[in-house]
Order: C-alpha cells, then structure tokens, then sequence
C-alpha cells in the first residue's frame, strides 16, 4: 500500500497584511515566504527583481525605513507594519524621483535589470549621506551589481542627483 | 504574401493600441511593446506565419496621425539599437524621430532578421532597414504625385509632409495619404539582408538623426518600473516550475520519490524525462521550496567528468585535439627564427568565463488552444522558435515567441535552455509553465566562453624587429552549443534527445594588422573527457575567443616590445605601417589611426615598459593593447595602481579610441564602449568558472565574484575616430560596436600591471592573491 504523506496547506497559509507604495494589501500566503514573490506574484509589482534569491545582488531591493531591504530573504510575515516603497512607488503624480530623472538624463541603463537595486540602494545612500564623497558612492555602492557593468554612469547619475537635492 | 487576415489582426490592433497611447514616444514604445502580447488574446488560436520580409507592410505601418512604426526582426539588449533603427529608418523616411516608433523580435509580428548576434545590428541589418524606409518615401511621394497629378520631381518631402515646389500651399501628410491603409509594394532581394525596394538611399550628408543623441526611448520605462520584462509575464491558470539539476556532472537519474514533496501546498507534479527533472507547483516559493525538498537518487559517473580548474591549462596543452584549424603560413618562420637575434617565448592561460547573467535563465510557455507562445528574452527570439517547434515536433507557424527585455544577453546564453525547457513542461501539463533557473544552476550551468591555453614564440632581429612569430592557440571548445539547437540545448542532452556527433567548435587567431613578415599561427580545439550532460557547456560569450587571443596575442606583442626596448605604441605602430595589406574598409590606416588617437589622448610619452620609478606600496603603470573586429577597430589605454601589499589592481583610469565607421548615435555608443570596457575588466580581474573534478565550485556572487562600484576607474574617455581615408564620404559605413571593444581590455590591463611593477602576468583572472604571488616570485 503507498504511504501519502499529510498535505499541510491548511496550517501553512496566514493572512498577511502589507503597506506597500502608500496602500494597505491584505494577501493569504505562507508566513515564511520571501517579501519579493509576494510582491511580484500577488501585488503585481515587477520593480523588484529575482537576481540570486540570495541577498548577494541587490535586484530585489525595496525600500523599507529608508533602507534598502533585499525581499528575497526578507519572509513576508517579518514585513508588516512597515512602509513598503518599491521602484514603482518612487514617482509622484508623473514626476520622477530626482534620481531617477539623473538616471535618464545620464543615460545609464544598458539592459536595465538591475537598476531597480541600483536607484533604491542610491535613494538609502543619499538618505544617508546628501553629499557623497567618490569613494563613498563606490563603497555605499559596492553590494549592488551589475553585469551590463554600468557602474560608472551609475556613479555619475548619483553625483548629478546629489548635487540637484542639495541645491533644493 | 502576407494575408488579409494577418494584416489586419496585425494592423488592428496596432493602431487601437497606438490611438490609446498617444504620441509621446516611450509610451508609443510601451503600447508598442504590451501590443505583442495583448495580440496574444486578439489573435489568439494562431496559426503564426512568418511575415513576409517581401512586403513592405511587414515593416513599416505608417497611422493617419502622421506617426509610423518600424518593424524590425532585431532585439536590443540595451545597447540602443532600437533608437539606432528609428533614427536612420525617420532619415531615410522623413519623418521626424519622435512620430515613430519600433517594434522588435517577436517572432508573429515582425520579419526574421535573426535577432541580436555579431554586433551586427547596423553593420549589416541597418541596410535593409533604411532602403525600406527609403521605398516607403519613394512610394509616399508617388502616390502625393498622383494626388496632385504633377510629376514626383515637383514635390518636395520634409518632416512626413509632401508639398508642391511652386505652391507649398498644397501639402498632404504621409498620414494623409496611407494612414491605417497597406502599401501592397513587393520587395526583392535574396535574403532577408538583400531586401530592397527602387529607392536609393540618401547620401550620408543628407542623414539628419544620424549621428545625433536622441535619448534611447527604453531607458525611462526602465528607470520608473513600468517596463514589462519577460519575468513579468502572467497569464491565468499560470504554473511555476523549477528544475533539479544533476548534483555532479554526468549524474544519472536512478529513481525520484514524489511523496517527498507531495505535502507541499500547491504542488502539481513532477515531472521526469530522462535525466531532466522538473517540479510544477501552483505557486512560485512552492516549486522552489520543491525543488530543494524532492528526494531524487543519481548514480555518479564512472569517470571523472573533467580535471579541476587548476588542473586545466595543463591539461589543455597535453590532450588530443579533436580538431584544428588549418595553420596559416606567412613567410618561412623556421629560417626567421634561426636567424633571430632573439626568441621571445611565452604561454597564455585563460579560464572558463560564463555569461553569468544578472537575472537567471526564465521563460513563460502558454499552450493555450493548441499553439505555443513562449515570452523570452532570449536575444535570437527567431531561432528559439525554430529551434522548439523541431524539438516538440510541432508546426512552425504553430509556434511563436514574443521578445521582452530580460537580463544582459552576450551571446548565447541559458536563456536558449529556459524557453526550451518552459515549452515542454506547458506541452505536458496543458497550462501556461514559467520556468526560472536558480541563482546556482545559472552560475554553474550556463554557457561559457572558452578556456585557451596559448603558447606565442616571436624572433626579434639584432635591431629589435619583429621578424617572426609562431602561434600556437588552443581552445577547449570542443561540442560548442550553438543558438538554440534542438539537439544540444541542456534538456536535449539530460532527456536523450541529443544530437550524435558534438559540434566541433572553433579556435581563432590574433585580430590584427600588423606587418610580420614571417609567421605560424595554428590553432587546436580540444575537449573534456566528459562531452555531453556537464555544466562545463561553451557557447558564443561577447565576442567569442577574442578578448581571450587578444590577451595573448596583444601581451606577446608587449613582451617583444619589452625584448626590443621600444615603446609599446612606437612598436606597435611600426608594425601597423610595416603592413601592405588592407581592405575594403580600410583597417590597417584605421588601426594605426585608433592607436595613435588613444595615445594622443592618454598623453602618452615614449618610453619603455616597465616603469621605473616604484617607490611606495601603490605602483603606477599604463598599458596599451589594440585589436579590430570585422571592420571595427579599437585601441584602448588602461593606467594602472597596483597594491604591492594587497595585490590589488585598480584601473584608474581608461582610454578608449573605437572607429566602427560612420555614428548613428554617440551617446549610447560611448555607454555600450565603456560597459563592454569594464565588462572586459571584470573578466581581467574576477571572473573565473571553477569546478573540482566532478562539479562546478563557482555557483553564486561570493564564489563567482564580478567587478564591483569599487572597481570602477575614475575616469573612462572615449575618443570616436573616424579614420577612413576619405572620412566624409557619402557611402561612409556603418559598422558594428559592442563586441569589439571587449577585445583589448584585458592585455592592456595586464600590460599596465607589468609596466607598473616587472611582472609579467600570463594567467587571467588577476586576482589579489595571483597579483600579489607574482609580486612575491621576483
């Protein structure tokens, strides 16, 4: 006789609730699942980005208390009560985030998959640091990557964006 | 011929979805874009006959509101490529930049111009391009003639209006005049690059987009997330599907045990064919968590699949070549070098390097009503279709896939496999199946570029000439993949589905001009004990085998300078004017004109490598390496720190002279010369596929490092060139970038290491701990 063993769905699934770009979703998965599937898969969102399911890249970044959080190993249940921003969520009424306006006018996106982690990683540093020294873009930097390797009109974008918020 | 019905389920849609997004040009690229997949519902059922490259409605679809889209059969991976096609298809049109737009890839919308490959994208598919703007004008203005019953040559054409010469008074719009209307016009020409219509093209003065910076219209969809890459894709009754890969290579498949993952929420099945497996859950985390759960037993290899990665040169150079390359023979090398005052001799080592693409291999398949789309950014959509409808033994124009934009796509990479795998699995199960490799089976199974072993022997005379070199270059390339094949894409091999005979792979020579009166440069192929089923796969990687034998061959030619006591561009620069040999394209006065332009810029003063002064613990040097690709020639300048107590290189600073003809678009250019530059630097300093001698060892970002923000150099200057002999002629090429520049980088790099220090570095990556070896020996 074949053995099943007990299927487990009922006790896994929770209802979780999320504030993700100023709106409040209620989603019904498995507490332990990744902040980024949930985001993608049930929310519809497609700013972040599956990279490495790792925490070692930076394309699943979302930005949570002005850091930006890898939601790939972030569970979901750890996520609530927390304003969730994502790519998406940067611009306000058609106006671009000013770093993302730097990352248009610089031109940097080769083929773009990772500028997600690479705006938001940028959005945490200036929160951080308005006037980044070269050297401070490149280690505040160092954890996001890129293989189009567009590091160096990355770090341009991020001089120009820093020198427009300070004029502000 | 095109059919009624395909035009109009074509055009249709494309004018409702256009209407809706007005003019503004990234939403027309975005409707443009989210039109090939909302066909999928309009046109739903198929079948998908390929537009015919003979009609020029299959590429131009000019609207009544004056604003047209051009179909091209090109994907963009970020280069600019689509900006590049709309400027020179609007200046052979004339119509302004911003009322058109451009449609790529898709395999049911747009003409089979073989997707991305060869840096080809203006050097050859920018001709068809423009002559059929070029007929759609000619033919507008006829039909404007017609309109005003005046021959064409009263009428004159500026910014998609036509008017009279003597009344401009009476003026008609290209919209006016066949907006939401076919041209019904047949091309000819043998192939798809031949097509041509009557009209000629305009003459290169008379090119106004050309060779200006319009921004590229995908960057802003890129930059506020609205842009939908092929991961995005969601289609209802959508299952999720991850793959088990063999633990080592070679591993057969004994037995897999369901029940241990049956109790997983939502899991569906999973699903076996030879030695590929494959979990289908309803959701995502539940076919990952699947995966890592499900009890599969493999039996090991007898054998060991290949020696480690330390092992390897040794090997390469020691093992039977499974084919080579007939030698070629200039001169009499033998008598050259006996009569040398010197012999320089040297052995190159380059390792795998992968594609390792940021995001890994995915695709999504829909089986819906007996089709099958399959969503990819596999960059030769055109090929994944063919190559799928053979593998599943269905129709072709019961296939098609629809091109979205996904991570950077070199050549070819795993991507090929995910579309592959994605259509079988929704064949079998009956629903639409997205697939998407993990991060560890990306780094270790993805295709990579081939490792060489080169050994360079050169003859200099008592006055320090080069007189002589012999070449010997090896490349472990044995069973090459090519672009999705149905008979080598991964899960052909794991399933018994593979081909019998591999593919023989290829070997290449030294890419250069310059004038070596005698020379040898053979060239071998070898392989791996183990042939089929390894995660040690090669395959096209940007530029294939070039930025490998440019190592060797533009160190080589460093360390003969250095036997020679000359200064590397002086050395260089006699070699390119001792040449006689030239082409169509002018490459040898082209070459010494990028080298002389990248020493120009760099400030270059002569002298002899390596640098003399090395007070302190950071030590400075420059390096120089030039290389061409078809008719593209580059040269590039690294200046160079070097730790001495770290072994730490840092490229400070790079210079870059790249001549590829006649510029469409400078800005995206010089973007596409400079991450190639520090694409290239990162497989000078990082990149390395390491594996023991059953698997693969390098299987994320902390094992498998790139180059980092903390790399990047100071400053990157490009110097565009432009050294055709006649440099403002009206016939002035387009030729290719992207692939080229990737050649030089890391001989230069390693050509500044040894400038700045004295030692010579012949085995790439240049790691820290290999620098600072090297710097301990001496």
């Amino acid at each position: 006789m074949l053995f099943e063993p007990p299927r487990r769905e009922t006790a896994a699934m929770s209802s979780i609730t999320l504030k993700v770009n100023g709106t409040t979703r209620v989603v019904d998965v498995e507490p332990s699942t990744p902040l980024l599937y949930v985001l993608r898969n049930d929310l519809g969102l497609q700013g972040p980005r599956f990279g490495c399911g790792l925490g070692q890249c930076g394309a699943c970044a979302v930005l949570i208390r002005n850091e930006a959080v890898r939601s790939c190993v972030r569970p979901v249940s750890a996520s609530q009560n927390v304003e969730i921003t994502t790519l998406e969520g940067l611009s306000h009424d058609g106006t671009l985030h000013p770093l993302q306006q730097a990352w248009i006018d610089e031109q940097v996106p080769q083929c773009g998959f990772c500028q997600n982690g690479q705006i938001l990683t940028a959005i945490a540093l200036l929160g951080k640091t308005p006037s980044p020294t070269d050297a401070q873009i490149r280690e505040g930097m160092a954890g996001t990557l890129c293989r189009c390797m567009t590091y160096y009109r990355i770090q341009a974008a991020i001089k120009r964006a820093a020198k427009g918020m300070a004029a502000l | 011929m095109t059919t009624r019905r395909e035009f109009l389920s074509r055009s249709g849609m494309l004018v409702v979805g256009i209407a809706a997004a007005g003019s503004a040009p990234a939403s027309v690229w975005i409707a443009d874009q989210q039109g090939g997949q909302s066909r999928t519902a309009a046109a739903a059922g198929g079948p998908y006959p390929d537009p015919d490259y003979h009609q020029l409605d299959s590429w131009i679809v000019v609207r009544e509101d004056n604003t047209a889209t051009f179909f091209v059969g090109k994907t963009d991976l970020g280069q600019g490529t689509g900006t590049a096609f709309r400027q020179i298809m609007s200046d052979e049109l004339d119509l302004p930049f911003d009322r058109t737009s451009c449609v790529m890839g898709s395999t049911d919308t747009t003409v089979d111009q073989g997707g991305s490959g060869g840096s080809d994208a203006l050097q050859t598919d920018g001709y068809p391009m423009r002559r059929v703007a070029a007929e759609a004008r000619r033919v507008l203005l006829g039909l404007a003639a017609t309109r005003f019953n005046v021959p064409v040559d009263q009428l004159t054409v500026s910014a998609g209006v036509i008017s009279m010469k003597s009344d401009p008074s009476k003026r008609i719009t290209y919209g006016e005049l066949i907006g939401g209307k076919r041209f019904n016009i047949t091309l000819t020409g043998a192939n798809v690059d031949a097509t041509t219509g009557v009209a000629k093209l305009k003459p290169v003065r008379d090119l106004k987009m050309t060779g200006q910076s319009p921004q590229r219209y995908d960057i802003p969809a890129k930059v506020n997330g609205s842009l939908k890459w092929a991961v995005d894709v969601k289609l209802p009754g959508m299952l999720h599907a991850r793959n088990v890969k063999p633990p080592v290579a070679g591993a057969k498949l004994v037995s897999v045990d369901e029940s241990s993952v049956r109790g997983i929420p939502g899991f569906v099945k999973v699903i076996t064919k030879g030695n590929y497996v494959a979990v289908v859950c309803e959701r995502e985390e539940q076919a990952i968590r699947a995966a890592r759960q499900l009890k599969a037993n493999w039996e090991k290899p007898s054998g060991s699949p290949f020696p480690t990665s330390d092992d390897l040169f040794d090997y390469m150079r020691h093992a039977t070549a499974t084919s080579s390359a007939a030698p070629i023979v200039v001169g009499d090398p033998d008598a050259a070098f006996a009569g040398a005052a010197k012999v320089v001799e040297a052995k190159y080592d380059i390792p795998f390097q992968g594609h390792t693409a940021f995001g890994p291999a995915h695709a999504m398949a829909d089986p819906s009503n007996d089709q099958l789309t399959i969503y990819s950014n596999d960059m030769k959509s055109y090929g994944l279709r063919n190559g799928i409808a053979q593998f599943l033994q269905v129709p072709r124009d019961r296939v098609r896939v629809v091109w979205m934009g996904g991570p950077q796509a070199f050549g070819r990479t795993a991507a090929d496999d995910a579309g592959f795998e994605a259509a079988f699995l929704a064949k079998e199960l009956g629903r639409p199946v997205r697939i998407q490799w993990m991060r560890p089976e990306e780094t270790a199974w993805d295709t990579k570029g081939p490792a060489h072993a080169c050994d360079m022997r050169g003859a200099l005379d008592a006055r320090g000439n080069l007189v002589a070199v012999d070449y010997r270059i090896r490349a472990c390339d044995h069973n090459h993949l090519g672009y999705n094949e149905h008979d080598t894409v991964l899960i052909a091999q794991l399933a018994g589905m593979r081909k019998s005979t591999p593919n023989r792979g290829g070997v290449s020579m030294p890419s250069e001009m310059y004038g070596i009166a005698n020379r040898r440069m053979a060239g071998d192929v070898v392989g791996l004990p183990m042939v089929w089923e390894t995660p040690l796969r090669t395959g096209n990687l940007r530029d294939p085998n070039g930025p490998q034998v440019t190592f060797a061959a533009e160190s080589f030619i460093d360390e003969l300078a250095a036997a020679a006591n000359a200064d590397p561009v002086e050395f260089r620069l006699k070699l390119l004017s001792a040449g006689s040999n030239d082409d169509s394209g002018f490459k040898r006065a082209r070459s010494i004109a990028v080298v002389q332009a990248a020493a120009k810029a760099f400030g270059w003063e002569a002298r002899q490598a390596p640098n003399r002064s090395r007070a302190g613990d950071v030590l400075k040097g420059r390096g120089i390496a030039y290389a061409f690709r078809n008719q593209t020639v580059v040269a590039q300048i690294a200046e160079v720190e070097v730790n001495r107590t770290t072994g730490r290189v840092w490229v400070k600073r790079f210079v870059c002279a790249h001549d590829c003809g006649l510029v469409v678009n400078p800005e995206a250019l010089r973007r596409t010369l400079e991450c190639g530059t520090l694409h290239s630097l990162s497989r000078a300093l990082r990149e390395e596929a390491r594996f023991d001698a059953e698997k693969m060892i390098t299987v994320d970002w902390n094992s498998s490092p790139t180059l980092r923000h903390t790399d990047v150099p100071d400053a990157i200057e490009i110097v565009l060139v432009n050294g055709d002999p006649n440099p403002a002629r009206d016939d002035l090429p387009h030729y290719g970038a992207g692939e080229t520049v990737c050649k030089p980088t890391i001989a230069a790099v390693a050509n500044a290491i040894f400038d700045a220090t004295g030692v010579r570095l012949r085995r790439v990556p240049f790691t820290d701990a290999r620098v600072l070896a090297a710097l301990k020996s001496i």
